[in-house]
């Protein structure tokens, strides 16, 4: 249990630090998902599922769709 | 200098969140309140989601703050956005066919699941802000998968507003029963674990489910409109 959830806390680490130094700012959102979507596991592990649920759908769905509307109207490559 | 100014910033808030939270001693209980809410929760409010029995029966005025919180923001967005709408129409891409199939399969199914999630929020998991921001993100795989579908605006305001009022009179309809507070819980609670239970709760839930999932929906229609 503590191996799983410590190479979930890794892999979202990687994936903050990807966000952060991604030139492609749609692989920068997408990693920004994967950030929430393993947020959401971790409380579904701490036995909150009300949260998890919020998490997953909120923080991975409705953030990243606005973010990718948002690069839509803008551009997509970080200069 | 503007750095070490920043940096100095930095440690001084670091050193006043470590001194907060080292005197909080860690795990005991802080109030009972919070075991009262547990012990008693199941059979003074009849859900058996303790989570929803606070957060709608004991806390229901602060959702209510909530949702209007949410509305405002939405109806705010509208407003910042509605003022500069371009007119013109531009071609709009086809998407292909596997595409467009796989968001109309997946449409009706991620509806039905959010739906689920806000009915049962008395007794399973979940709640009517989960619900709507599922069924949400229903029509944002719609938007995004099948271009140029929209759902009417009217019929999504009418639904936000009817959320919101349903809320507001069951609220009124307790206080004036019961003669105490706002959103007494004054129908029946029914057996512990069976859908019709909880009094109230259901159908605060249900109405904060449709309100939720419209306003969130209109958010990225008006988003979506804008990129066009």
């Amino acid at each position: 249990m503590i191996l799983v959830v410590s190479l979930l806390v890794l892999v979202m680490l990687l994936a903050a630090i990807a966000a952060f130094f991604f030139k492609d700012l749609m692989s920068a959102v997408i990693a920004a998902c994967m950030v929430s979507l393993i947020a959401s596991i971790l409380f579904y592990f701490l036995q909150a599922p009300d949260v998890a649920m919020a998490e997953a759908s909120i923080g991975a769905a409705l953030v990243t769709a606005v973010f990718i509307v948002a690069i839509r109207r803008t551009e997509r490559y970080e200069k | 200098m503007r750095s070490i100014i920043s940096i100095l910033l930095l440690a001084f808030i670091a050193w006043g969140i470590v001194t907060v939270i080292g005197e909080i001693p860690f795990g005991t209980e802080k109030s009972r309140v919070g075991g009262h809410y547990v012990d008693q929760g199941r059979e003074e409010t009849g859900a058996s989601n303790i989570v929803t029995s606070v957060v709608l029966n004991y806390r229901g005025f602060d959702t209510l703050g909530e949702v209007t919180v949410l509305f405002v923001a939405a109806i705010g967005l509208g407003a910042a956005l509605a003022t500069r709408r371009k007119k013109e129409k531009r071609e709009i891409e086809p998407a292909s066919l596997v595409l467009y199939t796989g968001c109309r399969f997946l449409f009706p199914l991620i509806l039905l699941f959010g739906g689920y999630i806000f009915i049962h929020g008395h007794l399973t998991p979940g709640g009517g802000f989960q619900g709507g921001a599922i069924v949400a993100s229903a029509f944002i795989l719609v938007y995004l998968g099948c271009r140029g579908r929209r759902i009417s605006e009217t019929v999504s305001k009418t639904i936000e507003s009817l959320g919101g009022l349903v809320f507001v009179v069951v609220g009124l309809v307790g206080l004036a029963v019961g003669g105490h507070y706002f959103l007494l819980n004054f129908l029946p609670k029914g057996e512990l674990n069976t859908l019709f239970s909880a009094g109230i709760i259901p159908i605060l839930y249900i109405a904060i489910g449709f309100k939720v999932g419209s306003e969130l929906a209109g958010v990225i229609d008006h988003l979506m409109e804008e990129s066009e």
